[in-house]
């Protein structure tokens, strides 16, 4: 649990975060969205006291995050940062073991782990764990980065901006395996991202920040039926209202029991996938089966379309 | 021109310096002209690999000091505890350079007296600011993005200094030992007229007895050599910078 309570960053005379308090819970995905400059990254670099704040305080499961040595702290915490930041004079496999190496594991440990990393990130160890940061693409640099962060399997992940350079398809499936990650390791992430899609496939709950402060923080559904101000309502898009909240859903949570014809849809499906899926192939109902092919009854048109609505 | 011709050129420099200093008579032949008819055209009041050797030492232990005292105080006053030393530090090695060499062995010679010692404190004072100046302004330009992974990776500032900051700014500060190494070649043959074994010795016999062949060769040597470690520390400067992906 990252408690934070009261806490402010002047620079002289500006104040770049302004009074901010929230309670971020363990095993949760946190996402901070917000205008450029809003003060998103110097928030979460208060967390791992990369920035000192001026005023407040952060406490990390009931312990003031000044109670141990900062660069103990930070091994404690990864951190994705943004734009990679490698370093440029290791190779990969160097630049992910950087923690092992601080923390001194073992070499064989730290092998197997930079190995696991490089192969669920798509990047053969073959061919990527030898080279240099400047012999890779901007993707390939930022997904090393977050192995990087990821390396010394930390409670507590902050990734700023981590997918903004991957192409469509490598940045759906590296969200996937984060979210994977997170389940498997019970990591508390605070994520960063200037995309809403990214914001709302990802999050437990979304904090919108502007100008310093926090606007709102809470579930995703929440911020579409109930935004703050104007300004979230802007930031999460009128047309996209209906869209958004079946995106906050699985196709599990919408089914009901009941038969359907044709291709079976899995239940961990958002219902937003679902609604394009039987929007395309023309079906008013899909039948849902468990990721084992259980049959759980079906989804239709109609319950969608309900749930869509800011009435539900 | 072709891609082999330097290192053609370089070679052959090379194996000319080797082939003179292990046999200058086999190339008396060349330099007679230069001299009166009955006068040697190849020094002969000592050996030459000698003082080459002799030279290339004090140079070597001269730049080795230089370049361990530079980084060091280029390190101090780059932390903070030392960042208020900035100006005065600069101001300091700036003056060792406005200090003509003469004058600094002329003040060194009552202290340590005649010898090396003098020109290696002369040479180590002409040495430091270019080591200095380098190695200052490589540690403050490092990629901002990498100082800040290192600092969130949890490194102490120790370690970010070991294993971030000085192999990041190793090939600037080897341009600098270059320079430094170069400057140093030349003024060690000043070292000679407070009788310091280098190079100096075969010019000024030269001058003394109006010899233009033992100057051109004192002066052809120290040339050569300065060249060939110019090259060599060049070549090394861009491997570096190379594996930083810097190039
Ligand atoms: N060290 C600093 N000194 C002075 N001002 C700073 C410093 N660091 C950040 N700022 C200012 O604080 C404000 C917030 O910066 P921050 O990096 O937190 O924004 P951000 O929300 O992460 O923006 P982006 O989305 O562009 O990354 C900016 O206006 C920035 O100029
Ligand atoms: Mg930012």
């Amino acid at each position: 649990m990252i408690e934070i309570e009261g806490i402010t960053k002047r620079y002289d005379d500006t104040t770049v975060v302004d009074g901010v308090s929230m309670v971020i819970e363990p095993r949760t995905v946190t996402v901070v969205v917000g205008t450029s400059g809003s003060g998103k990254t110097t928030l979460m670099r208060m967390i791992n006291r990369l920035v000192e704040p001026t005023f407040g305080t952060i406490r990390i499961d009931g312990e003031d995050n000044r109670s141990m040595p900062a660069h103990e702290l930070r091994r404690r915490i990864g951190y994705a940062i943004q734009g990679h930041g490698l370093f440029p004079h290791r190779t990969v496999a160097q630049n992910i073991a950087t923690v092992p190496g601080l923390l001194g594991w073992g070499k064989s440990r730290t092998a197997a782990k930079v190995e696991e990393l490089l192969a669920l990130f798509q990047l053969d160890p073959a061919t990527f764990a030898d080279r240099y940061p400047h012999e890779l693409s901007g993707g390939q640099q930022q997904r090393v980065g977050v192995a990087r962060a990821l390396a010394a399997e930390p409670n507590i992940l902050l990734m700023d901006e981590p997918f903004g350079a991957l192409d469509p398809i490598i940045r759906a499936k590296a969200q996937d395996d984060l979210l994977a990650i997170q389940k498997h390791f019970n990591t508390t992430i605070v994520l960063v991202t200037h995309d809403m899609n990214e914001a709302f496939h990802l999050a437990n709950k979304i904090a919108v920040m502007d100008k310093g402060s926090v606007l709102q923080y809470g579930p995703p559904a929440e911020l579409v039926r109930a935004p703050a101000n104007t300004f979230v309502e802007t930031l999460i898009g009128e047309t996209e209202r209906p869209f958004r909240l079946l995106s906050t859903g699985t196709a599990c949570a919408a089914a009901e029991p009941g038969e359907a014809e044709g291709e079976p849809i899995r239940e961990d499906l958002s219902q937003q996938e679902v609604l394009a899926e039987l929007l395309w192939s023309g079906r008013r109902a899909a039948p849902v089966v468990s990721a084992g092919g259980a049959p759980m009854g079906r989804v239709t048109l109609e319950a969608l379309v309900k749930r869509a609505s800011r009435l539900q | 021109m072709k891609a082999w011709l330097p290192t053609f050129l370089r070679a052959l420099l090379c194996l000319v310096l080797i082939a003179f200093l292990l046999a200058p008579q086999v190339f008396e032949p060349l330099l007679k002209p230069l001299v009166q008819p009955n006068a040697p055209a190849i020094y002969n009041q000592g050996s030459l690999i000698d003082l080459t050797l002799l030279h290339l030492r004090t140079v070597f232990i001269a730049t080795v000091l230089a370049t361990l005292v530079a980084i060091l105080l280029a390190i101090m006053v780059t932390r903070p505890f030392g960042a208020e030393f900035l100006p005065l530090s600069r101001s300091l090695v700036n003056i060792g350079q406005t200090f003509p060499p003469v004058a600094v062995l002329a003040l060194a010679v009552p202290a340590v007296g005649f010898g090396e010692k003098p020109t290696l404190i002369a040479l180590f004072l002409y040495g430091l600011l270019p080591i200095f100046e380098n190695t200052l302004t490589a540690l403050t330009n490092l990629p901002r993005s990498v100082m800040e992974a290192a600092r969130g990776t949890g490194m102490t500032d120790f370690q970010r200094l070991l294993q971030v900051e000085l192999p990041l700014s190793l090939p600037v500060i080897v341009g600098g030992i270059r320079l430094s190494v170069v400057i140093s070649l030349a003024t060690a043959t000043i070292g000679s007229t407070v009788a310091a074994k280098t190079l100096g010795e075969v010019i000024i016999a030269g001058l003394q007895s109006n010899n233009l062949a033992f100057i051109l060769q004192g002066g052809l040597i120290v040339g050569a050599l300065a060249v060939l470690i110019y090259d060599a520390l060049t070549a090394v400067e861009a491997l570096l910078s190379r594996r930083t992906g810097r190039a």
